[in-house]
């Protein structure tokens, strides 16, 4: 088929008055289909059509209808692009999302306030090199209580009150429910030759009536250090790095006196109150002293150390012992240590 | 302890606020856990003391009197309702505007006067609850005689009494004379000593009395008092305001005494009637079987062997350091007293006490530990007091039976030790200066001191318990932080508890919340999930004092809590939950601690969340709860493998055990429904449990590991007819084990349907095949061959065959 130049003109005039009309994706693959298609295109026919006519107008004409083709195609080009933007456009505009619709929800579980403590203690620890170790929950009398200090009848029994195992060994109740996590430094001792630096995290249990400060099963992390030349002022440097990771960088800590059987000195440590500053106010938390108790702890008594085949002349150490409950009360402001362990999702999912 | 500030005083000084004080005091010595201060609204002007000159009727009133006082500015009448006003007595006198506790609605207001009955009166005469002392509102409060009339009750008798909690090794601190050598030693004021001056006479108290210990491994030390011309009154106004500021209840004047003295010092006391001591004897011995004694509490005791009892010519008459019995007691016709200070056993005496469940202040203070030398100082400052007090007259001397007195202990301080335990050092004279003030002998001998401790601080025995002496004075705020040196010690692996934490953290992670029970159970919670016949799990150990009975069991099965769990939740939560709880099982052994068997334990059930976070129509359901074992696994690096089993408790056909390797690691499951429903769970609940001891010993070492191939893989897509009792897992066990000329062939279900199309005892499992070879992509053909060969496999050892 032959092809004129004139022709060439109405064919654009009426290829780009049907683009023009060709509306959405599938008009225009039907349009570039009419026109453009590899088997038989109109304009594709008609360049296919080129062979036939005359010789002198074949050049001419070549260049005529390839121009053209290269028009129709920038032409699609150009209107795919503009629908793409406009669609683009509609999607920001029209269709735009109300951001603050739900998302949809994932399964999503925690870990135990508790737990979350514990790990951030020991994390602390553990970058000052203490290993953790473990020791039982039902534990031997003579560990809980003999092995430190406490012997039957001294009245420091009666700062822990004890759950005691109704199982009698020769004739004695022997195996109670450890009421600190005390104990492990003993049984660390005797696996191991110094240096010793390690937490000892657990369970703890008191026979004991509970109430918003009080709870019978709590969970305390041990730490024990013994080596040639460990001093209380390594104790007090150990304990401030502590704090102030868990509490606050500004946190300052003061010792004072206290006793324990299984340390000399023994000291408390107590951290300056983050709550009120102590400004004086009627502060539930410090009592208006600006200082909150957080621990016991002190120098591992030499008799221990002894007893552990260490030379204590040679050695000495420290020991510590945090309640867990109660740093993640102070973290977090929980009034009621009773909450831990009632497992009520809507105390639970806060952490 | 309650400790007043104004009985302090008598020996030390102390200006110190009451809150400062209070902090010092904490700081080096003894926790102050709070103080009540008395007299704090008495205004110096408005409340004074003043003598009451006259008693006179009143004119309108039979139950009123006018009382005519004296607060040094001449005499005023006084309306007054309290019967035991009288003239001559020291009384507290409040003009117009004081500041009292309104004895009807108990309430601070400002006084206003009025006329009483047609008399005006200038004022009024207090009773302790109008000056907020008590509740007494009977009578008017009698100040002591030698009260300066016209002076500021608060000077009079105001004070600051603060509650102090001492320490278990320090009987010491259990006495204020005790407790102000402390403040002394940390304020660096004088100590002032107690008046022990008495004027004996008569007969000698040896020719009233003798003592034979006869327990001396139980009764270290007992001294004997005779005082005679005893006069029972009640004791002063002073020492009974000083008894009840203290905590104790005034008696009489002898009683009174002994407890005055006992606070005082520390040291207790017991005074018994000497006309009433048989055989003008006192033996301290072991009581005999079946021995009782009636206690001054009026209950009978049954006494045991290994008891020390204090005995005269006939029995017992005081169960020794705990309680004094009725038979001997001090009464209103009591003319001598013998008065015992003794020092017994602290062990004997607490072991005693706690088998008699009796413990008073006397037992308190013996139990700490008391040094012998306290009797003899004890007994002088009694003596000057029941001269003062009840008009006696101290025998000569004191029988004093000591059968064995200890030597002083000698205690070697070298310097450098207190460097090597505190980090700091504490200059010499400072060393000095504080163990003088407590008391202790210390003189320096080379590098080291040669310390004795006083007789009253028998808990100090080492040379680290003067450190702390020292540490504690010197104050602990001089003590520099600094950071540990030397070598760390060497890791110790802990696979078990790096697989625990693991499975903890990701079982957070894949929705699950954690939760902590308590450990203690009730026998009839634990029968609920435990089989009768699991002989680990159903006898479990018991408390003997258990906190409350559904905590008298250490469980054997955390599932129990899990369920408990999540039926409480299940009255607020609507949707889906998923519960996990870490912990142990407490598995018995004969006479040994139990085995404390590490198990992770979760429960899931509900229905899921849709888009609007509410609950959907699809309920969690078995494979949800396999799939999180899947996923637990999988970070662990191993596959388990699951079997249908039979669980107690747990729905049959519904309960598969997990495996790893050769390794039983769990079970998933879901609970029996009645057993659900035992714990009030009407739903189906599902539950997961892994064992971390045979877990961890399924690991292996390191995960299997295989570079990814170039060549790409080839997939197919087969349905298979199968009998509807094989499991999926034994088609895809087939499928992994098939070899085919370096081809690996692995395979996932991704369907199970039975019914139309399918005959009956038979099931169609879809599954994904996919085709890998190490060195050559597969062609059609390649495919078709394997899959040929997989297939006739397939058929001969499952009977399976390709669906139509």
């Amino acid at each position: 088929m032959s092809t004129t130049e004139a022709e060439v003109d109405s064919l654009r005039a009426e290829a780009l008055e049907a683009l023009a009309r060709a509306d959405g994706e599938a008009e225009r693959e039907a349009w570039r289909a009419d026109w453009l298609g590899r088997k038989d295109g109109r304009l594709t026919l008609r360049l296919r059509g080129l062979k036939d006519a005359p010789a002198e107008q074949r050049a001419a004409l070549g260049k005529s209808l390839n121009q053209l083709k290269t028009t129709l195609e920038s032409e699609l080009e150009e209107r795919r692009e503009s629908a793409r933007a406009d669609a683009l456009a509609a999607l920001s505009a029209d269709a735009a999302l109300d951001v603050s619709l739900p998302g949809r929800p994932q399964s999503l579980g925690r870990l135990h306030p508790v737990t979350q403590t514990m790990n951030d203690c020991i994390e602390a620890f553990a970058e000052m090199g203490f290993r953790v170790f473990e020791g039982p929950e039902v534990e031997w009398s003579r560990y809980n209580f003999d092995a430190v200090r406490i012997p039957d009848d001294h009245p420091a029994r009666d700062m822990w009150d004890t759950i005691w195992i109704d199982t009698l060994i020769e004739g004695e109740r022997q195996i109670l429910l450890r009421t600190h996590t005390s104990p492990n430094q003993i049984r660390v001792m005797e696996q191991s030759e110094p240096p010793v630096r390690v937490i000892v995290p657990g369970k703890c249990y008191r026979q004991e009536a509970t109430d918003a400060t009080h709870e019978w099963m709590l969970t305390q992390i041990e730490g024990l250090a013994v080596d040639e030349g460990v001093r209380m002022s390594d104790l007090k440097g150990t304990l401030y790095a502590f704090a102030r990771r868990l509490f606050g960088e500004d946190r300052q800590i003061i010792f004072h006196h206290s006793y324990f059987p299984f340390v000399e000195p023994g000291v408390e440590m107590a951290i300056d109150c983050f709550l009120c500053r102590a400004d004086g106010s009627d502060c539930r938390t410090c009592h208006g002293t600006g200082w909150i108790e957080i621990l016991g702890a002190g120098m591992v008594h030499p008799e221990i150390i002894e007893n552990a085949g260490y030379d204590s002349s040679k050695y000495t150490g420290f020991a510590f012992g945090v309640g867990i409950e109660r740093v993640a009360m102070l973290r977090w402001g929980i009034e009621d240590i009773r909450h831990f362990y009632q497992n009520d999702l809507r105390f639970l999912r806060q952490f | 302890m309650k400790l007043p500030l104004s009985w302090l005083r008598d020996y030390v000084d102390i200006d110190l606020p009451p809150a400062e004080f209070a902090k010092r005091v904490t700081d080096a010595i003894a926790e102050v856990e709070g103080w009540e201060v008395i007299g704090e609204h008495w205004d110096p002007d408005l409340v004074r003391v003043a003598e009451v000159l006259a008693v006179d009727p009143h004119p309108n009133a039979d139950r009123l009197v006018l009382a005519t006082v004296d607060v040094g500015e001449g005499p005023r009448t006084v309306v007054c309702g309290a019967p035991n006003v009288a003239a001559g007595q020291k009384i507290a006198f409040a003009t117009e505007g004081a500041m009292l506790v309104d004895g009807h609605t108990g309430k601070l207001s400002r006084l206003k006067l009025r006329a009483i009955r047609g008399v005006d009166s200038a004022g009024m005469v207090l009773s302790e609850k109008e000056l907020g002392l008590s509740d007494d509102h009977e009578g008017i409060l009698v100040l002591p005689e030698d009260s300066a009339i016209g002076a500021p009750l608060v000077e009079a008798i105001g004070d600051v009494v603060f509650d102090v909690s001492t320490w278990a090794n320090r009987a010491d601190l259990l006495g204020i004379h005790g407790f102000a050598r402390e403040v002394a030693a940390i304020t660096g004021q004088p100590l002032r000593e107690p008046d022990r001056s008495y004027s004996p006479s008569g007969r000698r108290a040896d020719e009233f009395v003798s003592v034979t210990i006869e327990a001396p491994d139980l009764c270290r030390r007992f001294t004997a008092s005779i005082i005679e011309g005893i006069e029972m009154r009640p004791s002063p106004p002073w020492m009974q305001q000083r008894l009840m500021r203290a905590g104790m209840r005034p008696i009489n004047n002898v009683v009174d005494v002994t407890n005055y003295v006992m606070l005082e010092t520390g040291q207790p006391l017991h005074a018994f009637d000497y006309d009433l001591v048989r055989g003008a004897e006192i033996r301290p011995r072991r009581a005999r079987p079946g021995e009782t004694l009636t206690t001054l509490d009026d209950v009978e005791r049954e006494l045991d062997p290994d008891m020390l009892m204090i005995c005269d010519g006939d029995g017992p008459v005081a169960v020794a350091g705990i309680m004094g019995g009725g038979n001997s007691e001090v009464s209103e016709s009591t003319s001598t007293v013998l008065l015992e200070v003794a020092n017994f056993h602290p062990g004997s005496i607490r072991r005693t006490s706690t088998q008699l469940r009796l413990r008073s202040e006397a037992s308190l203070r013996f139990e700490k530990g008391i040094g012998p030398d306290l009797a003899p100082y004890a007994q002088e400052r009694a003596l000057h007091l029941l001269e003062q007090v009840a008009s006696g007259r101290p025998a000569a001397g004191l029988v004093d039976s000591f059968p064995t007195p200890l030597p002083s202990p000698r205690i070697t301080l070298p310097a450098a030790r207190i460097e090597q335990v505190l980090g700091i050092a504490i200059d010499p004279a400072e060393v000095r200066r504080i163990l003088s003030a407590l008391g202790f002998d210390v003189t320096e001998s080379g590098n080291a001191f040669e310390v004795t401790p006083p007789f009253w601080r028998p808990d100090v025995a080492l040379p680290d318990d003067v450190i702390e002496e020292l540490i504690r004075v010197h104050g602990y705020e001089k003590l520099p932080t600094t950071v540990l040196r030397g070598a760390l010690p060497e890791a110790q692996p802990r696979p078990l508890e790096r697989v625990r934490e693991r499975v903890r953290s990701l079982a957070a992670g894949l929705g699950f919340q954690e939760v902590i029970s308590y450990t203690l159970t009730s026998g009839e919670v634990l029968s609920r999930v435990v089989a009768p016949g699991d002989e680990d799990r159903s006898q479990p150990m018991a408390a003997a004092n258990p906190v409350a009975s559904q905590h008298s069991y250490l469980r054997t099965s955390l599932r129990g809590a899990l369920l408990a769990a999540y039926a409480s939740n299940r009255h607020h939560e609507d949707a889906a939950m998923r519960l996990f709880e870490v912990g142990v099982e407490y598995l018995p052994t004969e006479a040994d601690l139990p085995h404390e068997r590490p198990v992770l334990c979760a429960v899931l059930g509900g229905q899921r969340l849709e888009r609007w976070e509410r609950p959907g129509p699809e309920r969690l359901d078995f494979f949800d709860a396999k799939g999180a074992v899947d996923a637990l696994l999988a970070d662990l690096g191993v596959e388990g493998a699951f079997t249908p089993e039979e669980h107690y408790a747990l729905l049959s056909g519904h309960t598969a055990a997990v495996s790893v390797g050769e390794e039983a690691v769990g079970v998933v499951a879901q609970v029996h429904p009645d057993v659900a429903a035992s714990f009030d769970i009407e739903e189906p609940v599902f539950l997961v449990e892994l064992w971390f001891e045979p877990l961890t010993r399924a690991l292996p070492e390191r995960p299997d590991y295989a570079p990814p191939s170039r060549y790409p893989e080839a997939r197919r897509d087969l349905a298979l007819l199968v009998p509807s009792g094989t499991p999926a897992s034994s088609l895809l066990e087939v499928i992994r084990s098939h070899r085919a000329r370096g081809v690996r062939i692995s395979a996932d279900v991704f369907d199970e349907y039975r019914g139309e199309g399918v005959p009956a005892g038979q099931k169609s499992l879809a599954l994904a095949l996919r085709f890998q070879a190490g060195d050559r992509t597969l062609g059609e053909k390649d495919v078709v061959r394997i899959e040929q060969g997989l297939l006739r496999r397939l058929e001969q050892d499952l009977g399976a065959t390709l669906r139509a």
